[in-house]
């Protein structure tokens, strides 16, 4: 099984973002950056596949120089060799972008499956997984909190976590794109080992022009959808707190609910 | 031609969802504004009665796709039915909801229709320029975007359930119209094989008016049955939810935890029980238009945004909370 994960950098949740003072997008300086968590569940569950079947992992990143180290992390869990889109044009691609730069590398490798994160903790568009199924035209499950595949590497079986305690049960004949959800498996930490040997593992970049597409088709330029104008969410104020005893305490919100509330 | 604005409505075990109507509500606000018309499209199999229940809710059409390859949810079935509709009727925007189904499907049509997907808005509106302006929240909502697809069409967005007002039925008749669509199931590569009940069958937390939710505090799984007991003191709609913290002691399943990486919500009442209010608690459930807050600790960070915080031990205050709750319910 040849298995590829898309993976992004995202800033660590706890990462104070602001916002630049055009409103144009966030202030970078200072942001630590971190695998998204999800993608996390995607390396761990291809390293789990290579280990039963054999072959190999590959990881693909977009985005600036600073997401190699994400790459050397997914390198050290295990995976084999990393693929880094890193062109400024790309720069600002929305979801379908991105999925359309990712689909014109992968659609000439060698692979089995695609494994990526359900959503992108920084513009969480939860996009990209469907719009790459679909320009490689395979099919895709999202939200997957467990996969098995059959011995003979042709067919999956997802699980797939749906609404109001109900799950789904999907199963699709491979190549196929499965996203992570949290739950699928408890990601490992990279070895020392593992670190040690990252660093001699082949990363392999491409730029816009190996990529054989024009800074049109890219990046801002090219993305179907724009961004603008950042803005801070209206500000919650703290209301009332109450302290004292607790059946004088339960009188007090219950009438903050019934009469200003009106929620009951 | 007028534009047309495509909402699709969404069902389930053969009941119309909620956020169909609130689709259907600002699909129609938005028509007025750009002089064009609202309709909404069903998919499924057997669905002459849903469409009907769609009647007067403000479309001037319902469309309908009935075929047996509908009778599930998958996103090739889906997607295939509903790129059909648009080739045939162009709309200027397509609506869906960010439902666990509208998350999945969205980008498929997208990508097909080779046009921009604002997923997971919380506000639509029309740009000077007439364009849709879809406001999103991204970074877990610690900020707020707005979103324009300039030249792709259809724009397509997905909203966010419970955050706009549902249609309220009026006296407008809307046309029912079917369009055939031919969905073969050898096109169908995924297949539902099954779905599962991993609980007794529970609301969805994001469709869910009043949440109750629990956290560390609560200290095991059993104490859950006391938020549970307060959920249903409010009645229909309501549900528990819980911390990451609850759910990885165990106290709680995946499903109904709120957050960064479990579900956003924004019921009309959120209750947090032993919950301390960390950033990425906050991001599930900070636009709640209601929230209470019972912790022990007068420090907690969740008392800098809830509207009523009680600062108590939550196993005194919940049991008493919910006697006080049943009491005036039964009076109504
Ligand atoms: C990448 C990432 C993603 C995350 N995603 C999520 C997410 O989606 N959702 C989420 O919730 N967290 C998430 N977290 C975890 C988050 O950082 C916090 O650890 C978690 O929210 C804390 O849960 P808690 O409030 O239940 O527990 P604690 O922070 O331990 O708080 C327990 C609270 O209970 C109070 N308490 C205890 N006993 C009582 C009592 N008897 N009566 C009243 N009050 C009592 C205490 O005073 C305390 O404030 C994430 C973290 C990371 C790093
Ligand atoms: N720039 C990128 N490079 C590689 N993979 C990406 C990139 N952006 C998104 N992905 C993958 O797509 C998933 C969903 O992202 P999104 O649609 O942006 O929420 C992520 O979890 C990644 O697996």
């Amino acid at each position: 099984m040849d298995v590829i994960v898309c993976l992004k950098q995202v800033p660590d949740t706890e990462t104070k973002i602001k916002i630049n003072p055009e409103g144009t997008g966030i202030v970078t300086e200072g942001i630590k950056y971190v695998m998204n968590p999800y993608d996390e569940y995607a390396v761990e569950e291809a390293l789990k596949i290579k280990e039963k079947f054999g072959g190999t992992v590959t990881i693909i990143s977009m985005g600036p120089a600073r997401v190699v180290d994400a790459i050397r992390n997914a390198l050290a869990m295990g995976a084999d060799e990393g693929v880094h889109l890193n062109d400024p044009a790309f720069e600002g691609s929305d979801s379908f972008t991105t999925a359309k730069i990712l689909s014109k590398v992968i659609k000439d490798m060698k692979y089995d499956l695609i494994l990526t994160g359900k959503q992108a903790m920084d513009f969480d568009c939860s996009q990209v997984f469907g719009c790459l199924a679909e320009l490689l035209e395979l099919p895709y499950v999202s939200v997957v909190t467990g996969l098995e595949i059959s011995a003979d590497g042709k067919t999956a079986i997802a699980k797939r976590e749906t609404e109001g305690g109900v799950e789904e049960i999907i199963q699709m004949p491979l190549p196929a794109v499965v996203a992570a959800q949290k739950g699928l498996n408890e990601p490992r930490y990279a070895s020392l080992p593992g670190i040690m040997k990252a660093k001699k593992k082949v990363i392999k970049e491409i730029n816009l022009t190996t990529l054989g597409m024009t800074a049109s088709e890219v990046g801002e330029a090219g993305s179907k959808m724009k961004t603008k104008n950042f803005q801070l969410p209206p500000e919650r104020k703290a209301g009332k707190k109450i302290e004292g005893e607790p059946p004088e305490a339960v009188k007090e919100i219950v009438r903050m609910l019934h009469d200003e509330a009106k929620l009951i | 031609m007028a534009k047309e604005i495509l909402v699709i409505a969404e069902q389930k075990d053969g009941r119309l969802k909620k956020i169909s109507f609130e689709l259907l509500c600002i699909g129609k606000k938005l028509a007025d504004k750009i002089g064009g018309t609202v309709s909404i499209l069903l998919l499924g199999y057997q669905v002459d009665k849903l469409a009907e229940e769609l009647d007067g809710y403000g479309a001037q059409k319902i469309l309908a796709v009935d075929s047996e390859a509908l009778k599930n949810y998958t996103n090739e079935s889906y997607a295939k039915a509903i790129v059909e509709v648009v080739k045939i009727r162009h709309p200027e925007i397509l609506l869906g909801g960010a439902t666990a189904s509208g998350k999945d499907l969205f980008p498929r049509v997208a990508a097909r229709l080779q046009t921009g997907l604002a997923s997971d808005c919380t506000s639509l509106d029309i740009s000077p320029e007439g364009l849709l302006l879809a406001q999103r929240p991204i970074f877990a909502g610690k900020i707020l975007v707005d979103a324009i697809i300039p030249e792709a069409r259809p724009q397509i967005a997905t909203l966010r359930p419970n955050v706009l007002p549902a249609a309220e039925k009026g006296s407008q008749k809307s046309e029912i119209e079917k369009i055939p669509v031919e969905i073969k199931p050898m096109d169908l590569k995924a297949i539902l094989k099954e779905t599962v009940k991993t609980a007794g069958e529970r609301i969805d937390l994001t469709e869910a008016s009043v949440i109750v939710s629990g956290g560390r505090g609560m200290a095991s799984q059993e104490n859950f049955k006391i938020l549970e007991e307060l959920a249903s003191a409010f009645g229909e709609g309501t549900a528990v939810g819980a911390s990451r913290s609850a759910v990885d002691s165990g106290f709680a399943p995946h499903d109904i935890q709120v957050g960064q990486t479990g579900k956003v919500v924004n019921p009309n009442l959120y209750i947090a029980c032993g919950i301390s209010g960390s950033i990425q608690h906050l991001a599930g459930m900070r636009t709640s238009k209601y929230i209470v807050a019972v912790n022990k600790d007068p420090e907690a960070p969740i008392f800098q945004l809830a509207d009523c915080g009680i600062v108590a031990d939550l196993f005194k205050i919940v049991p008493l909370l919910t006697e006080e709750v049943k009491k005036i319910k039964a009076q109504q």
